[in-house]
């Protein structure tokens, strides 16, 4: 029987060190929503989406109230977009239609993000793929729910560099068109390289067209367990480092697994992975960056950070994996400047630089995330910076993302502001040199030689 | 039979007990064990309790119970057992 020791643990972790569930995310797929009337085919998703989600917000709620754990988010996830809209949308602003669709749909289910705003883009473009990717500025920017990620390269495929060099031009637009805002519509645009389909968080969640009808994906998080659990073991070798992280990483996940398991029964739709996730709050203890202070960096940056976060990532996995019966998504460490306010007092104390992070990217889960840089960056910069995030997920056979935003107006020194959850970031400078030539040439980088596995 | 934990912290007072155990007699919410402790002063119990009787959903219970918890400057909160064997156990 459980006893008094353990249910104070439990608690404590809840009440002192954040743990949560970060996200519930409902994968819906809208493929049976297709039309080649673009009011038909809104008039499906909305029905669709309202039909299959109406029960998620209350069940996330009834399972925080029994279980007294807090479900930070709910969310929903459908199909890429370009794919439900290919038929019906004969120009950008039919896919606008389509965003403001799934803008009310999450409004009328009281979820606080909607993912899929998107286009798989590996290997080449369809002519919808495209309309989408150029329709994002306006379809963000009228919208508040909404997020949109493109997938513009993979292990198998190699780099598409048309849609890499586009997607340099979109970002900035997106920038433009809501700097009276610290170009704020930016936090909900991501590209990736080998994007997962079942990744429950945002901005990047869509639901695959592997996946089933609808499926529930969680998140979990807890870097403030992790740091208070080092805290007891300050000193000791790696070994003991290294279980009491794998220990910590087992315990948040069993949360998120059961979570899991009883939204899947009260919503009657089946589970589909646990992401094995460390995720950062601006909350002062809820940082994976004070985790790497704590094993023993005065600053995240400083020499010795990526061993650091390769180890933290590998233990959490290593915990996390017998947690849970299907493990998916991003799984791993994430680290967002904003959002982490360690990240952002090693930024501001110059320990932690563009190229920095972009090496930590190798080995932790996700990229280049929530960083804001100068509003004059060119677009064929933006490109250049997801070029090189983009060959670093190929080569290494993982994900890896950028979502950056270059703040129109300012400049290294300054900040933008997102408020709540998203937090707030310093402008970082980036690498003044040109990459145009190497941008502007056309077609894609073919994959790599170890992708030919058969 | 699903277990739900109940756990009361607080300043130690007279009668909590008495206060939380009169609300789950009225409830009809069976106590299977209890376990208490006094730490520098800080009243600290766990109880565990069976409430497939009780006519109420589990929401209101836990409600009213934090409800009589903020009446006599406790906190009392009420969750199912699932949460602890979870993770406490393989």
């Amino acid at each position: 029987m459980i006893n008094q020791n353990e249910v104070l643990e439990t608690n404590e972790m809840i009440e002192k060190e954040n743990l949560d569930v970060r996200t519930i995310t409902l994968g819906i797929s809208l493929l049976d929503c297709i039309d080649s009337d673009i009011d038909k085919c809104c008039d499906n998703v909305y029905k669709k989406i309202t039909t299959v989600a109406k029960d998620l917000v209350p069940v996330g709620k009834e399972i925080e109230a029994e279980f007294g754990i807090p479900i930070v988010n709910k969310r929903i996830s459908v199909t890429p977009m370009a794919l439900v809209g290919g038929s019906a949308c004969k120009d950008t602003s039919d896919f606008v239609k389509l965003a403001k669709t799934m803008d009310n749909a999450a409004k009328a289910v009281g979820v606080n993000l909607i993912g899929g705003y998107s286009a798989l883009v590996s290997k080449g473009m369809t002519k919808a793929d495209e309309m989408l990717i150029r329709s994002i500025p306006e379809a963000l920017h009228s919208t508040d729910r909404v997020c949109s990620s493109i997938n513009l390269g993979s292990t198998k495929t190699g780099i598409n560099m048309d849609a890499v060099r586009l997607m340099g031009e979109i970002v900035k637009e997106t920038a433009e068109i809501s700097k009276d805002n610290d170009s704020m519509d930016c936090m909900k645009l991501v590209v990736f390289c080998n994007a997962p389909d079942d990744n429950p968080f945002m901005a990047g969640a869509f639901h695959g067209v592997t996946e089933t009808d609808a499926i529930i994906n969680v998140g979990v998080s807890g870097p403030g367990v992790v740091k208070t659990a080092l805290e007891k073991v300050r000193g000791a070798d790696f070994e003991t480092l290294c279980e009491t992280i794998k220990k910590t990483a087992f315990k948040v996940t069993r949360v998120g697994q059961l979570v899991a398991g009883e939204a899947s029964k009260m919503l009657n739709i089946p589970f589909g992975i646990v992401d094995l996730s460390l995720a950062p709050t601006p909350a002062v203890g809820d940082s994976v960056a004070d985790i790497l202070c704590e094993i023993g960096l005065e600053y995240a940056g400083a020499p010795g950070t990526t061993a650091a976060l390769a180890l933290l990532n590998d233990q959490v996995k290593k915990g996390g994996v017998m947690a849970s019966s299907y493990v998916g998504g991003l799984s791993g460490a994430f680290i967002p400047v904003s959002e982490d306010q360690g990240m952002i007092d090693a930024v501001k104390a110059g320990a932690l630089t563009l190229e920095k992070l972009e090496a930590m990217t190798c080995v932790c889960s996700v990229g280049l995330d929530m960083i804001a840089i100068p509003g004059d960056t060119k677009a064929t910069t933006i490109s250049g910076i997801i070029a090189d995030e983009m060959a670093i997920g190929m080569v290494n056979q993982k994900t890896t993302a950028v979502r950056i935003i270059p703040a129109i107006g300012k400049d290294v020194g300054e900040q933008v502001e997102f408020g709540g959850l998203f937090g707030y970031a310093p402008i970082m400078p980036v690498n003044k040199y040109s990459c145009d030539d190497f941008v502007n040439r056309k077609g894609r980088i073919p994959a790599p030689i170890h992708s030919f596995k058969n | 039979m699903k277990k739900t934990i109940i756990t009361v912290v607080g300043k130690d007072t007279v009668g909590i007990i008495a206060k939380v155990c009169t609300y789950l007699a009225n409830n009809r919410v069976n106590i299977l064990d209890i376990s208490q402790t006094i730490v520098q002063d800080y009243f600290n119990m766990m109880m565990i309790v069976d409430m497939n009787d009780s006519s109420k959903p589990f929401g209101d219970i836990a409600d009213e119970l934090a409800q009589i918890g903020e009446e006599i400057g406790v906190i009392v909160k009420c969750q199912r057992e699932e949460i602890f064997e979870k993770m406490h156990r393989i």
